[in-house]
């Protein structure tokens, strides 16, 4: 069924388009929205796109990094300034997908997808979105546990505080085909230390829930203490609290809960 | 519904055509302007026989809003050939049997030159990921490397 498709020069008006009608959706990338329509999807009958060269901004001059929604994950992993992000980004389709999908859809890729969300998610990215009632900044985290509420608001950009060191920050996909398949499972784990000791831990899984969640069992399980093996096995033992998976054809609900605490293991040992 | 005039470079050449909202990109030039290079094979990003370029960036042309390359640069496999004379990694891909059914070949081919044009000499695991996102179910991938590979080092895949 055709669509209406508005095309606008700024955020502004896209954002208003979209929260005056329940049947639009906006058009990123294409990776997401673009499949819908392929597939007959008839709940969209509009299709709102913006030009704004706002949406494609990529500010990395601070300690603090902001990312346009419609940054696309080869212009992160052509920065090397965002190295820290350059695992996230590379786990993420093949190279064509890496050039059409963006930071801003990915928030809203459903499992198995998603997978630079986890990584944001860890990393406790502020969400701006331009809603009818104007731009607000969400965690992350809010924005996630109201994503469904979300279609209606226009996601402007991202930013996160970029980790302390290379270590601070790590990212593992687990996935049947490797670079470019679903995800079984994704971790992130952002890891500042003070003195030795892990200080602020935020574990995120992805494809354990409806939506990427926090491990928060296993970041207390580090919390205050040295990374050593008795923590580490602490957080993997505690990996499975909180989680709700799903099965799928990647893995079965049951799978997922039987590896998630391998892998976390793996992950925060620094484990290949 | 009214239809919507579009406006892009094809191979080189101008074209001017109409589409209907939504319509992806790999129907625009399927259906409109009858180049059927570019494949129809998931519609959903998983098999890559889609992949053209855009303005020298490699892009599923099913994922891909026609409206959206309003202005821009368009290359399919069918723009890649010199004359009568085939491009270097087609003539790999038959030297080195690199086709058997054929489907996959447009994209195969499009995700290798995107390669190319910017890596000129790749290693084998750059050419493995730049092709990470195409399904070939016949020939498994080897020969499908190996011609890539060969393309590369002979020397002759200038774009």
């Amino acid at each position: 069924m055709p669509v209406t498709v508005k095309t606008f020069a700024s955020f502004g008006e896209a954002a208003s388009a979209l929260s005056s009608d329940r049947s639009a959706r906006y058009l990123g990338g294409g990776t997401l929205v673009m499949r819908a329509l392929n597939e007959g999807d008839i709940s969209i009958s509009t299709v709102v796109r913006a030009t704004d060269q706002a949406l494609t901004r990529v500010d990395v001059a601070s300690s603090r990094i902001t990312l346009g929604a419609g940054v696309t994950f080869a212009r992160i992993l052509a920065e090397r300034d965002l190295a820290f992000l350059h695992a996230p980004a590379r786990s993420i389709g093949g190279p064509a997908v890496r050039n059409m999908g963006t930071v801003g859809g990915n928030l809203f890729a459903p499992t198995p997808y998603g997978d630079f969300t986890v990584a944001l998610l860890a990393l406790d990215a502020t969400v701006s979105v331009q809603g009818g009632l104007g731009a607000r900044d969400m965690a992350i985290e809010e924005f996630l546990q109201s994503r469904e509420r979300q279609s209606g608001a226009l996601v402007l950009a991202v930013s996160c505080q970029r980790p302390a060191s290379a270590d601070a920050f790590r990212y593992r996909k687990i996935a049947r085909i490797k670079p470019k398949g679903g995800s079984v499972i994704t971790l992130a784990a952002h890891l500042p230390s003070s003195g030795g000791r892990i200080a602020g831990a935020r574990i995120a899984l992805g494809s354990m829930a409806a939506t990427q969640i926090r491990a928060r069992a296993a970041e207390r399980a580090l919390e205050g203490r040295p990374l050593d093996d008795a923590a580490i096995s602490a957080a993997a033992a505690a990996a499975t609290e909180g989680v709700s998976p799903a099965d799928n054809a990647l893995g079965s609900a049951w799978y997922r809960r039987e590896i998630v605490g391998v892998h976390l293991r793996r992950l925060l040992s620094g484990l290949e | 519904m009214t239809k919507t005039p579009l406006q892009f470079r094809h191979n080189g050449r101008d074209v001017a055509l109409f589409v209907e909202g939504g319509v992806n990109l790999l129907v625009a030039l399927r259906e409109s302007i009858g180049d059927m290079t570019p494949k129809f094979g998931c519609g959903q990003g998983g098999c890559g026989a889609c992949s053209v370029l855009i303005d020298g960036e490699l892009h599923l042309s099913c994922l891909t809003l026609a409206e959206a390359v309003n202005g821009r640069s368009i290359q399919t496999l069918d723009g890649v050939k010199d004359g009568p004379n085939l491009h270097p990694l087609q003539r790999a891909f038959m030297e080195q049997f690199a086709a058997q059914c054929g489907y996959c070949t447009p994209g195969m081919l499009m995700a290798a030159k995107a390669l190319l044009d910017r890596n000129p000499s790749p290693t084998r695991a750059e050419v493995i990921e730049a092709i990470s996102g195409n399904i070939c179910r016949c020939t498994g991938y080897e020969p499908i490397i190996n011609a890539v590979l060969a393309a590369a080092t002979s020397g002759r895949a200038r774009a």
